[in-house]
């Protein structure tokens, strides 16, 4: 009804940030802690959310997500932690190599696709590996507020256990460190057959993992809504293929190392996203015209939607095949 | 068969299914009156979750008819109530024990499957993990939505609120919560014009 | 910005009255000459200066009054704003959106001094000046929810997001068009749209949720939604219907064009930053007939939405019983000329009534 209708663009709120420290946790991880250029506060944020970072990297721009696992209370300052990938799309490796301090950079307003449950009387942390990220945000959440909680915290090795001394020596009672190469596991159905009415278990960390607590959760006879997990999906790669969009009347070449969203986004068409990561449902696409076979990778779509071959999340999933044409 | 074939509604108004045997160490099971059936039927699929199961059952006007058969299908407990008012505090401490991965499992009356639904998910369990069968009596928890009071076993259309004495019509709209169905003023536009009473789902 | 407040009321003698401002920047709710339900959102980002739609809550002559009208609700049925106990973050929120909001958009109003979390809230309308403790509901006469909102034109529900879908777990409710908090707090989207006609149907609501789901912090987003409602009543509550139920039937033709009024609702959706549960304010603005049809477009369109509306929608809106006699009303300011699309007055540009 406005005089001037204002379309929704695409993805998050930006911010302009300036690179305030670069702290290198251990042989594999990297901290980067931002800070506005005019001292101006971050926006507050619910623990559990994740910024979306822009890297502009030899003519190709990069966006993707990192949780935040700075202290939500803390204003002043948003912080990720980014392992390095020698085998991925380059984003990490790029963070690595060429973010320093002093550098300007910009980043999205907090998107939160893995909140806590507020109602919880108890939430049980399980993380593994760079998946400790946003349960460093939710234990300072909850420290804050008083709330009831506990972590399993699975690491490769002690020196590539980021945080884990910190998160020890804090909270000596609560957080549990175990070290896969001192064969120390989780004991999972231990824990999941104790606990209290009203607890949740939040889960991030490998595939692998995540699976797992699923499924040990659900044979224990767990309700799927009191279990919950968020997957870093980092677009794979895979053979290069084309895509004609028939709203825009353009062919585009999707390359292997690059996400059909980016493809679409580096011929200048202006495709909604969000979470880049295959769990938000923004970039849902309708397929036109398809010979060949959709190579779904995304948690959004249900099984009926992945079968039909009328749908296809762009953010992560590919096309192998003859013919594709998207509603773009 | 005492199970009633409820006509499509709105999607607030509860859609009751069947009782499923679910993984799980524990089972809480609680019915009133033809809701036993239910339970039976459950027991002739999985024998061994009797075993496990903790049954709390208040037969009402069924009297003696299902309490052997409720025996003989050996639940680990069994509890024989007067009414549900009276079983509430046991309902209560069983669930303060609880873990999560209790399987709870509610079978009769809506009015009976609603206010448990509230005990257990007070205690923590999501509601939709908690699973529903209906039998017996179709009668409604009505609440006035002008006095707050509920009225119980409500089976016309209009009705007179317990509470406060004003004529009400009967709503689909249902609220987990109060475990109860909204009745409303029939006569606020046209004071004195009051159908004739129909019997629910006539 | 000055803005004069009225003294009125919005029960007993009604002496609600619109200024000639107020009739001008009213939300006119349709953009063509017919209704049918739409996901009809828009991004809440400013609108023309002196529009309803320019800041984020709208303040306006009616302020003060329609915060005496609240209190009024409140002190009779404290049911009318609830919080559950997981809530009160959100409550926070809120309170923390609409103070900086409406310090920034109106200055001479309102003021917030923030030290770190002592803050000190100044309401000049209504003679406030308040210092409490950010997040320590014991610094606050009550909950943060009801406090901001008994400052704040319009009603409130807090949704709490999970499991792909919005709970409505809190809110402040006394400006209702004929639905019950009470009743409705826990509800999930669908289910407390549950009595909606038809929408369900046609896939509005699977449409409007995914959209709302994906709402972000610093990218709010508004509609509009109307209704009818026989003198100016704010508290048309399904609590207390049988008492204002009967005055749909005191309208006459000799009546109608003062007491029958048209009641939208300014919509928006705010991301709360802290709890991730959407602000949903649900502003209503009430205008008499008879002012509706002081701008020719508004009378000629709204006598052809009226007249063509089906009738599953006047019925559940509540004025089915009264259409005869509106559209009888409305139809001596309906030309038959046609109408500019859009909302706007035009007044320039739409010639005046000619009969």
């Amino acid at each position: 009804m406005s005089a001037a209708p204002q379309k929704a663009r695409a993805g998050a709120e930006k911010i302009d940030v300036v690179v305030a420290a670069v702290v290198p946790v251990n042989e594999l991880v990297t901290r980067f802690e931002f800070r506005r250029p005019d001292g101006a506060e971050f926006p507050p944020f619910s623990a559990g959310a994740h910024t979306v970072v822009e890297m502009h990297d030899e003519g190709r721009t990069r966006l993707n997500p990192y949780s935040l696992m700075s202290d939500p209370g803390d204003r002043s300052l948003y912080a990720i932690s980014v392992r390095r990938d020698d085998e991925g799309r380059g984003g990490s490796l790029y963070m690595h190599r060429h973010v320093k301090p002093g550098d300007a950079m910009t980043i999205t307003y907090p998107v939160n696709l893995f909140p806590l449950d507020l109602r919880a009387r108890k939430h049980v942390f399980f993380a593994g590996g760079i998946g400790i990220t946003p349960f460093m945000a939710m234990i300072a959440q909850l420290e804050q507020s008083n709330g009831n909680w506990e972590l399993h915290y699975a690491c490769r090795s002690a020196a590539l256990g980021s945080y884990a001394d910190e998160l020890r020596g804090k909270y000596p009672n609560k957080a549990h460190i175990y070290y896969d190469d001192q064969e120390q596991a989780i004991a999972l159905d231990d824990l999941l057959s104790g606990q209290p009415l009203g607890t949740h278990v939040y889960v991030c960390g490998p595939k692998g993992m995540i699976a797992w607590v699923k499924t040990r959760a659900a044979a224990l006879g767990w309700p799927d809504e009191a279990v919950h997990s968020e997957e870093f999906l980092a677009p794979q790669p895979g053979a290069p293929f084309e895509v004609r969009l028939c709203k825009s009347d353009l062919v585009i070449q999707v390359g292997e190392h690059e996400s059909l969203l980016e493809a679409i986004e580096r011929a200048g068409v202006d495709a909604p996203f969000l979470c880049r990561g295959g769990a938000c449902g923004q970039c849902e696409t309708d397929v036109v015209e398809l010979d060949g076979e959709i190579v779904h990778r995304d948690h959004w779509l249900d099984e009926a939607e992945h079968a039909s071959g009328k749908k296809i999340m762009p953010c992560v999933s590919r096309f192998v095949g003859k013919t594709l044409v998207l509603d773009r | 068969m005492s199970k009633f074939q409820f006509p499509e509604s709105i999607t607030s108004r509860p859609v009751y299914g069947t009782l499923a045997p679910r993984p799980g160490k524990a089972h809480l099971m609680i019915a009133d009156a033809e809701g036993a059936e239910a339970l039976l039927d459950l027991a002739a699929q999985d024998a061994g979750l009797m075993a496990k199961a903790h049954i709390l059952y208040i037969p009402k006007g069924t009297g003696e008819t299902y309490v052997e058969k409720l025996r003989a299908a050996g639940p680990a407990q069994l509890y024989i109530g007067p009414s549900y008012a009276a079983s509430v505090q046991r309902l209560r401490r069983v669930l303060s024990d609880a873990h999560m991965g209790l399987q709870v499992y509610l079978a009769g009356t809506e009015g009976l499957m609603g206010q448990a639904m509230n005990e257990a998910v007070s205690a923590g369990i999501p509601h939709s993990a908690i699973q529903t069968e209906h039998r017996g009596s179709t009668a409604r928890r009505m609440q006035c939505v002008h006095c707050k009071g509920i009225t119980e076993d409500v089976t016309t259309d209009p009705f007179v609120c317990s509470h406060c004495g004003l004529n009400l019509f009967v709503r689909d709209h249902y609220s987990r919560r109060l475990a109860a169905f909204q009745g409303v003023c029939i006569d606020a536009e046209d004071p004195g014009e009051i159908p004739p009473a129909k019997e629910l789902y006539s | 910005m000055t803005i004069q407040f009225n003294n009125e009321t919005f029960r007993d003698d009604y002496s609600f009255r619109n200024s000639p401002w107020a009739i001008k920047r009213f939300p006119f709710p349709f953009h063509e000459d017919s209704y049918m339900y739409s996901v009809n959102m828009e991004q809440h980002r400013g609108g023309p200066a002196g529009s309803v739609y320019e800041k984020r809550f709208d303040v306006d002559e009616h302020y003060l009054s329609e915060m005496r009208d609240r209190a009024i609700v409140l002190a009779e049925d404290p049911l009318r704003c609830q919080s559950l106990p997981h809530m009160t973050l959100a409550g926070w929120d809120t309170l923390e959106l609409i103070m900086t909001c409406k310090a920034e958009d109106y200055p001479d109003l309102f003021e917030l001094h923030r030290d770190g979390n002592r803050w000190r809230w100044i309401n000049k309308p209504m003679g406030i000046d308040q210092s409490f403790t950010f997040l320590d509901e014991t610094t606050l006469p009550c909950g943060p929810l009801e406090y901001i909102t008994r400052q704040t034109q319009g009603d409130f529900a807090v949704l709490d997001q999970r499991d792909e879908m919005l709970w409505m777990d809190a809110g402040m409710v006394t400006t209702q068009a004929d639905w019950s908090l009470d009743f409705d707090i826990g509800m999930n989207f669908f289910e407390w749209h549950a009595p909606v006609p038809l929408a369900h149907e046609m896939g509005i609501f699977q449409r409007a949720l995914k959209f709302l789901l994906n709402v972000q912090q610093g990218a709010p987003a508004r509609r509009l939604n109307w209704t009818m409602t026989v003198n100016p009543l704010l508290d048309t509550s399904p609590e207390n219907y049988h008492k204002w139920g009967v005055q749909k039937t005191t309208l006459t033709p000799e009546n109608i064009g003062a007491k029958q009024h048209l009641r939208v609702e300014l919509q928006t959706f705010f991301r709360l930053p802290r709890s991730n549960a959407l602000l949903f304010p649900i502003r209503c603005y009430l205008i008499a007939f008879q002012d509706v049809v002081s701008v020719p477009k508004w009378g000629r369109r709204l006598h052809r939405v009226v007249r063509d509306l089906p009738e599953e929608l006047a019925t559940y809106k509540g004025f089915i019983r009264n259409r005869p006699m509106m559209i009888d009303y409305l139809s001596r300011f309906d030309d038959g000329l046609p109408t500019s699309p859009g909302v706007w007055p035009d007044l320039e540009t739409e010639p005046p009534l000619q009969k």
